[in-house]
């Protein structure tokens, strides 16, 4: 009786890991399979050279390079707001906050990270871009900057709370062997406690990215749904996220050229944060130092 | 001449009073070894004199420490500076995941020294000191984690060695160590006396006998004897110190 009860009950464990598995695997098959009719249509030299992407115009153009751009553009944007603040906070609480405060004070920062998205997003729109149309007048009211900037915000948790990880999983007398040469807290800091654990405030950036390339909601309502090929940060972008909700909440037909868009879209996504995460896995397995 | 003088020290950790009314005087080159069981307070002590105990909240000190005639812990003294002239050496080797070159560097680089050739010089002539440089001089800039545990420890040594303290705290330096990298340790510690002052902690009497000039031996935050260490091994004035030495309890 107890055999048959632990074999429901293992079975029904190993069924939950299979249904993630196999979801997982569905969604590439889609993504496979309907990019794959697209690019029997559409070259993938056009795909990757055009510098235009019209696939919903009459002068159709599908070269993704304007969406690759809006997406770098918000990234970029984010990650230079995001790292510096993010690895001063882990700096802050692993190496100088009273034991105590830091307790408190990372459960509090991550909160930042339970904000839900659609909220950042009206924040830059009604909140930051005005606030920025004041210093850069010939600011848009849809532009990367600002949706680049929120997506920063959003992301400073992860990259603080991962990095201090690394900074805090680092042993005691490292710090003291610093210290006992008359080193200050801001040399043991940034010249023996960061480059110590600088695998795993790399994976934590690399990580940060992925998010940031993935995020949508910001950038959907804050950047614009402009396909233009450009590195100007006050100019509105398109993004390959903003892009694919803007062609499935519209009524582009199903099966359609430009309904297919998105799966081409999709996949070229998926590849990008799909080698940031083996790449930071990758690092964490060969760089992290062992201490024991 | 004193190097290191203490006035009735006591220390605590919030309630628990963990060092009681410790005087003592080291002279200069000299090596001093503290022994005792666990927990009486001799790290702790050691720890005073590097001012390494300021970073523990519940840390609460009184008396005064002078080395080399200056209180350190005076409010004017940089705890910085202090360190850079009494160095230490702790239990693990804990050398930097950086190369061997950069670790003994290390001390002068965050001085400012900035100078290829003064750097070059200072490590190896700390290699040297610390016995190491025919081991390493070929691979200085390979990683100091790749050494076995014996040649970090020496690292180590070197490191603190290349800032040119005048005393060198040594915090059970050996007792990770297997027998051959002990006596190297320990005959570097001879040679070192000459130009530094040492002070020793130890759980191995043995090598307290061997390396040192004094010998302390604390119990339960006291000190109940401090004395030259061969009168201290051979003819021992307190009861305490004649059953630790001696095996009996500890």
């Amino acid at each position: 009786m107890k055999n048959t009860g632990e074999k429901i009950i293992e079975g029904a464990l190993a069924f939950s890991g299979l249904i993630t598995i196999l979801t997982t695997l569905g969604i590439i098959w889609v993504l496979v399979s309907e990019s794959f009719s697209f690019f029997q249509v559409v070259s993938v030299t056009d795909f990757l050279t055009d510098t235009e992407w019209t696939p919903l115009f009459t002068q159709k153009h599908y070269g993704i390079l304007p969406l690759l751009t809006g997406t770098f553009l918000t990234t970029a944007i984010a990650i230079l707001t995001a790292m510096p603040i993010g690895i001063a906070i882990a700096v802050y609480l692993s190496e100088y906050a009273p034991k105590n405060f830091r307790k408190s004070l990372k459960p509090a920062l991550e909160v930042l990270a339970a904000v839900p998205t659609v909220v950042y997003g009206f924040f830059a729109l009604t909140v930051v871009t005005p606030f920025l149309q004041n210093i850069i007048p010939d600011l848009g009211s849809f532009n990367a900057l600002s949706a680049g900037l929120v997506m920063g915000i959003m992301i400073i948790p992860m990259i603080s709370s991962l990095s201090e990880d690394a900074l805090h999983a680092l042993p005691k007398s490292l710090r003291e062997a610093s210290y006992g040469m008359g080193a200050t807290r801001f040399q043991t800091a940034f010249k023996v406690a960061v480059p110590a654990a600088s695998s795993g405030i790399i994976v934590s950036i690399i990580l940060a990215v992925a998010r940031a390339i993935g995020e949508t909601m910001i950038v959907a309502i804050a950047a614009g749904q402009q396909p233009i090929l450009t590195l100007d940060p006050r100019d509105a972008v398109e993004t390959i996220t903003a892009y694919i909700v803007q062609v499935s909440l519209g009524d582009v037909p199903h099966g359609s050229l430009a309904y297919k868009t998105i799966f081409a879209a999709g996949i070229t996504l998926f590849i990008f944060t799909f080698v940031l995460n083996n790449i930071s896995f990758w690092i964490k397995k060969k760089y992290q130092e062992k201490y024991d | 001449m004193k190097h290191i003088e203490a006035n009735n020290v006591n220390a605590y950790y919030g309630e628990n009073h963990v060092l009681k009314d410790i005087s003592l005087t080291m002279k200069a080159n000299t090596v001093t070894a503290f022994i005792g069981p666990s927990g009486c307070g001799k790290s702790t002590f050691l720890r005073c004199l590097n001012r390494m105990n300021d970073y523990i909240d519940s840390f609460r000190k009184e008396g005064d420490i002078f080395i080399e005639g200056k209180d350190i812990y005076d409010k004017k003294v940089r705890v910085e500076e202090l360190r850079q002239k009494v160095g230490m050496v702790f239990q693990k080797p804990n050398p930097f995941p950086k190369t061997i070159f950069e670790n003994v560097a290390y001390g002068l680089k965050i001085q400012g020294i900035k100078s290829k050739s003064v750097l070059e010089e200072a490590v190896e002539k700390s290699l040297k000191q610390a016995a190491l440089w025919n081991e390493v001089k070929d691979s200085l800039h390979k990683s100091a984690l790749s050494l076995s545990g014996g040649q970090q420890q020496r690292v180590c040594i070197a490191r603190a060695l290349a800032v040119e303290p005048s005393t060198l705290l040594m915090d059970e330096p050996a007792s990770a160590l297997d027998p051959i990298s002990t006596a190297k340790i320990e005959d570097l510690i001879a040679e070192l006396k000459e130009n530094y002052t040492i002070v020793i902690v130890t759980h191995n009497m043995q090598q307290a006998a061997r390396v040192s000039d004094k010998t302390a031996f604390f119990y339960m935050g006291n000190l109940i004897e401090y004395d030259k260490t061969k009168e201290l091994f051979t003819n021992p004035k307190h009861e305490r110190t004649e059953n630790y030495i001696t095996g009996r309890f500890g």
